[in-house]
């Protein structure tokens, strides 16, 4: 049944459903409403889990390491600088292999100091071995949350929920939750093969030296590109029990035999989307809405994007000496192509600066009038802002 | 698609009210979108939010930047640059204030409906907090959202005596507004 939510609580309330058996988080900013909700629901007893308040987000992910690596259902969120000051941990869980999900909810890094949405903070730590999933909507964020432990603990990945901060976050809008009988019979209670357990002691974390190391980094590089059959079968499974699917790894609207294409992630999507529809007389288009940004989909991109002449990549996020980061991947994808698109790479929306929907026109005029790709550009840079040297 | 920019000070409840005003009008079968744009947080510093309502699901995330309502919560931001900004041609203002609406009307050159809610806020609930007095006068002038929508959506957020006091300001409120005036741009832009 649809309700009106706030994306933090909608997310919260979708962890509960999960049943975790340990959430611990730091509760200060850089921090949503999503553990502060989930703690009114372990005090208001409607969830039974031990809710652990720590002093550091260095520390929330340890804590939620250490209670998943012993065996229970673990979740945590953050965002901004506080998934930087999870880092370290980040890449422990990930090469541990031990299963977790954490909601990031997506925030601009600083300096300079804002606390508003872009995703540099999730591309900081794209290479730390999790599963990174992209939500247009609210609606996704609570789907894709549920899936997510599903397809953490199948695979032993830990998987990163990347929402929007404050433009999914903070937005009221209806979103259905699915009920209990229904998390769990697509997410049955867990049992983690590898759990520390007294009774039959292990290890976990040892010293790996070059004599097995790179065979390590091997097998978590082959786990994460196996997680996409897992990505799919779980949003599968998840549309057969609940009714509704997040298009697996990635989705396309419009027409199929558009030539011009625009790639994006995130809530930006949905802009798009209405763009497409409002600004309908303008050339065919499609829409790839990336969800799976780790594993990169290479063969699932490379089939929607057969056929297409001129590729509009958006980025909420820069490698600042290079240029885009999802647009460098696409690129490096499309040398593999035989008639590879014009890519023409944009980061849109730094620091919470509006996407307005007027973006979608202007984008596809852009490109049509392109006389070579756009190798990467800040849209909407107010270049007369800054002192001459800076331009 | 009707689109509604709320202006107040942090600390005066900007975002409950756009909350509050999505979740009446879910209540009554529309889809709706709210959502706040922070400035520093901190008290007192301006802060907007934004309120979208349709009968189809709204799609785009952008700020609201042509509102058919502006509603101001504090008119010391009527003098702020940017406020009015936008303003549908046929759009109104709600604006809490203690001085009339054809003077406002005239300074702003805009269709003003204004109330004293803070006053009114703080004989009926002991705290000046205008928010909910100016989501049910709106509600009035637009014909929108009925009492009922406003009731359930102040239960999900109020409880006992916080949510006893709200609701006598909501019936209070009713009929100090020219009630509908705004109804007939309301419902043009709800097909």
């Amino acid at each position: 049944m649809l309700s009106a939510l706030e994306g933090s609580q909608a997310v919260a309330r979708a962890v509960g459903l999960c049943r975790p058996g340990v959430v611990a988080a730091y509760p200060i900013t850089p921090q949503t409403h999503i553990v502060e909700n989930i703690s009114k629901l372990v005090a208001d007893g409607q969830l039974q889990c031990e809710l652990v308040s720590v002093e550091s987000e260095f520390s929330a992910a340890s804590v939620a390491l250490g209670a998943a690596a012993a065996g229970t259902r673990a979740y945590t969120a953050s965002s901004s600088q506080g998934i930087l000051l999870m880092g370290e941990v980040l890449y422990n869980i990930s090469g541990l292999r031990v299963p977790m999900v954490l909601t990031c909810a997506n925030r601009a890094l600083g300096a300079p100091l804002n606390i508003w949405n872009d995703q540099q903070d999730s591309m900081a730590v794209r290479d730390a071995g999790w599963i990174q999933l992209y939500c247009a909507d609210n609606q996704e964020a609570v789907d894709t949350t549920i899936q997510a432990f599903r397809i953490a603990e199948h695979t032993e990945v830990p998987v990163m929920v990347c929402v929007d901060g404050f433009v999914l976050t903070h937005t009221l809008e209806p979103i259905d939750l699915p009920t209990q009988e229904q998390v769990d019979r697509f997410l049955p209670p867990y049992r983690f093969e590898r759990a520390l357990d007294s009774r039959h002691p292990l290890s976990l974390g040892t010293c790996v030296d070059p004599l097995f190391f790179t065979e390590s980094r091997h097998s978590q590089h082959k786990a994460l590109l196996r997680s996409m059959q897992e990505i799919v079968a779980a949003d599968s499974d998840y549309a057969g029990i609940i009714g509704r699917s997040c298009g697996g790894v990635l989705s396309v609207f419009g027409s199929a035999e558009a030539e011009i294409a625009i790639l994006a992630m995130g809530s930006v999507c949905s802009t798009l989307q209405e763009g497409m529809q409002i600004f309908s007389q303008e050339r065919v288009v499609k829409l790839i809405k990336l969800r799976a940004y780790r594993p990169f989909p290479v063969s699932a991109l490379r089939e929607v994007l057969q056929g297409v002449r001129e590729l509009v990549v958006l980025e909420r996020a820069l490698a600042p000496g290079s240029g885009g980061i999802v647009g460098m991947e696409v690129r490096s994808l499309a040398t593999t192509m035989n008639s590879p698109p014009r890519i023409h790479n944009y980061a849109v929306g730094l620091g919470g600066r509006d996407v307005p929907i007027e973006i979608y026109p202007r984008l596809i005029e852009a490109v049509t009038c392109a006389t070579e790709p756009v190798w990467f550009e800040i849209f909407d840079v107010e270049v007369e802002r800054l002192p001459i040297e800076d331009r | 698609m009707i689109e509604i920019r709320i202006h107040g000070r942090g600390g005066q409840g900007n975002v409950v009210a756009a909350y509050l005003l999505a979740s009446a009008a879910f209540e009554v079968g529309r889809y709706c979108q709210a959502f706040p744009n922070f400035g520093a947080e901190r008290r007192g510093a301006p802060v907007m939010a934004f309120v979208r309502l349709d009968v189809r699901p709204i799609l785009r995330r952008s700020q609201v930047r042509t509102p058919a309502f502006l509603i101001i919560q504090d008119p010391g931001l009527l003098n702020v640059a940017g406020v009015l900004d936008g303003l549908q041609e046929r759009g109104g203002v709600l604006v809490n204030s203690s001085r009339s609406s054809e003077e406002l009307s005239h300074q702003t050159g805009k269709t003003v409906v204004s109330f004293a809610a803070t006053h009114l806020a703080m004989q009926i609930t002991g705290k000046p907090l205008a928010n909910v007095a100016l989501l049910s006068a709106f509600a009035s002038l637009t014909g929108l959202l009925p009492r009922e929508a406003l009731v359930k959506a102040l239960s999900s957020r109020f409880k006992e005596d916080v949510l006893a006091k709200n609701l006598k300001l909501v019936d209070m409120i009713a009929d100090r507004v020219p009630s509908k005036s705004w109804k007939e741009i309301a419902d043009a832009l709800s097909t």
